[in-house]
């Protein structure tokens, strides 16, 4: 007993590095795994607040830069309704229930923290469950571009896991084609303005500018306009690689649009479901 | 250790991580160079501080950075690999008995040993960092130039940070 003593005394600094070590991996792991329940991140209250507080400084910085993507989007959309109101109204119209048949609706938050210096980013926004922000809501950017999904939630706060995170796979089509891939960044490529297209089958014909919009699956609507293909040809094994240039710009990130999808919950029950269920 | 030596701790753990959090956080060299300067607090820790109090400390500095960076237990771990390293170089490398000086900074110590002592303590937090991060090996040889660009980068703002406010015998 006296020799562990003595032993324990002689090496304490190994016990205590192997006993915090543990702890810290421990976290870690947990913190990879999907279901989470240490919430020590930025929706914290604490940690979300300074942030907040710090934010309303720093929102001033990039003030004209969103206000001209505020101005490009409302002349946008000025030309959609005035387009819209030009219809012959004289005609018979069918009247439909838009207010309940709409599947996606489009709310918006104020990025409070961002980040796009490290292996995986995640941005945290003002919106929690409060505001009806869920866990795996799709996120888009205004103008053009996806950002990503919501991770946790709390309160006040959620924190999103954007595109520029190795978790993130985000579903896209070759817009002239359809043809099916996934968006992802990394793999040797942690520049936040490019990303990969993976899994493209290998006989489909891609060149440069082709533009590469979202499927439909994982939260988006169909048709969002994510980025521009910049290099072809880069072969896997059996498929294709394609790296393209995104059209959002992730440094200057201010305002994000969260994606509500009325029929997520029946779409991701129907699709878990096992055959012998059925 | 007395009151004064307790008050200027807390104070540079505060400015320190204030620096990292809102400053450095936002800042990298194309994405492969982002330099940490929060481990500064662990390596000028004095030298008669308890095994157990700075293994505790390590441990809380590196969850407030993870708190803030959103990855959870990597800052942690990377800060208690850099106790450990911290404690072998100093029982390795210095006296004790003979020792006069509070703490191992840049003007008590020396330019020379300082900088291999910041250089090796560094070298293993920024590993654990990086590859913690990434979580696969299928981006090693990228992680590994990212931590070792790293490296530099964090080395340089500390003994920028350590010429500016440690650069004459204290008293």
């Amino acid at each position: 007993m006296r020799n562990l003593w003595i032993f324990i005394n002689k090496y304490n600094a190994f016990l205590f590095f192997i006993i915090f070590f543990t702890i810290g991996i421990a976290l870690t792991l947990q913190n990879n795994a999907y279901q989470k329940s240490v919430s020590l991140n930025s929706t914290n209250e604490i940690v979300g607040g300074i942030y907040q507080r710090l934010n309303v400084f720093k929102r001033y910085l990039n003030l004209g830069q969103v206000n001209d993507s505020l101005a490009l989007e409302n002349a946008k959309l000025k030309t959609q309704l005035i387009s819209l109101s030009n219809l012959d109204s004289s005609k018979t119209v069918v009247v439909r229930d838009t207010v309940n048949q709409q599947q996606f609706t489009l709310f918006s938050a104020r990025v409070i923290k961002n980040s796009i210096t490290l292996r995986n980013n995640v941005i945290t926004i003002n919106k929690g469950f409060k505001d009806g922000v869920e866990r795996d809501m799709a996120v888009i950017s205004p103008g053009k571009g996806v950002i990503g999904f919501v991770e946790n939630v709390s309160a006040n706060l959620a924190t999103i896991r954007t595109l520029l995170h190795k978790n993130t796979l985000i579903s896209i089509n070759i817009k002239k084609n359809n043809a099916f891939g996934s968006l992802v960044w990394g793999d040797d490529n942690f520049d936040y303005q490019t990303a990969y297209v993976k899994e493209i089958p290998n006989h489909i014909k891609v060149n440069v500018g082709d533009t590469i919009i979202t499927s439909g699956s994982g939260g988006f609507p169909k048709g969002i306009e994510i980025g521009k293909v910049i290099k072809t040809g880069i072969t896997g094994d059996s498929f294709l690689s394609l790296k393209i240039k995104l059209f959002n710009n992730f440094s200057t990130l201010q305002y994000v649009y969260l994606i509500k999808d009325r029929l997520a919950k029946e779409q991701k029950t129907l699709e878990t479901k096992r055959p012998d269920e059925q | 250790m007395n009151s004064k030596t307790i008050l200027i701790t807390i104070f540079r753990w505060i400015a320190l991580l204030f620096l990292q959090i809102f400053l450095l956080r936002n800042t990298s060299y194309y994405n492969l160079s982002t330099p940490f300067v929060y481990p500064l607090f662990l390596l000028v820790l004095p030298f008669g501080i308890p095994n157990i109090l700075l293994f505790v400390f390590a441990f809380f500095t590196g969850l407030t950075v993870d708190a803030f960076y959103d990855t959870l237990g990597v800052h942690t771990s990377a800060c208690v690999a850099l106790a450990l390293v911290r404690v072998i170089f100093i029982s390795v490398s210095v006296n004790k008995d003979a020792l006069d000086n509070p703490e191992p900074s840049l003007g008590n110590m020396g330019l020379k040993w300082f900088l291999l002592y910041a250089l090796l303590c560094l070298f293993f937090h920024h590993l654990v960092v990086f590859f913690l991060e990434a979580f696969k090996f299928s981006e090693f040889g990228y992680t590994l130039t990212r931590a070792l660009l790293s490296v530099i980068l964090s080395l340089l703002a500390i003994l920028l940070l350590e010429f500016t406010f440690h650069n004459k015998k204290s008293s």
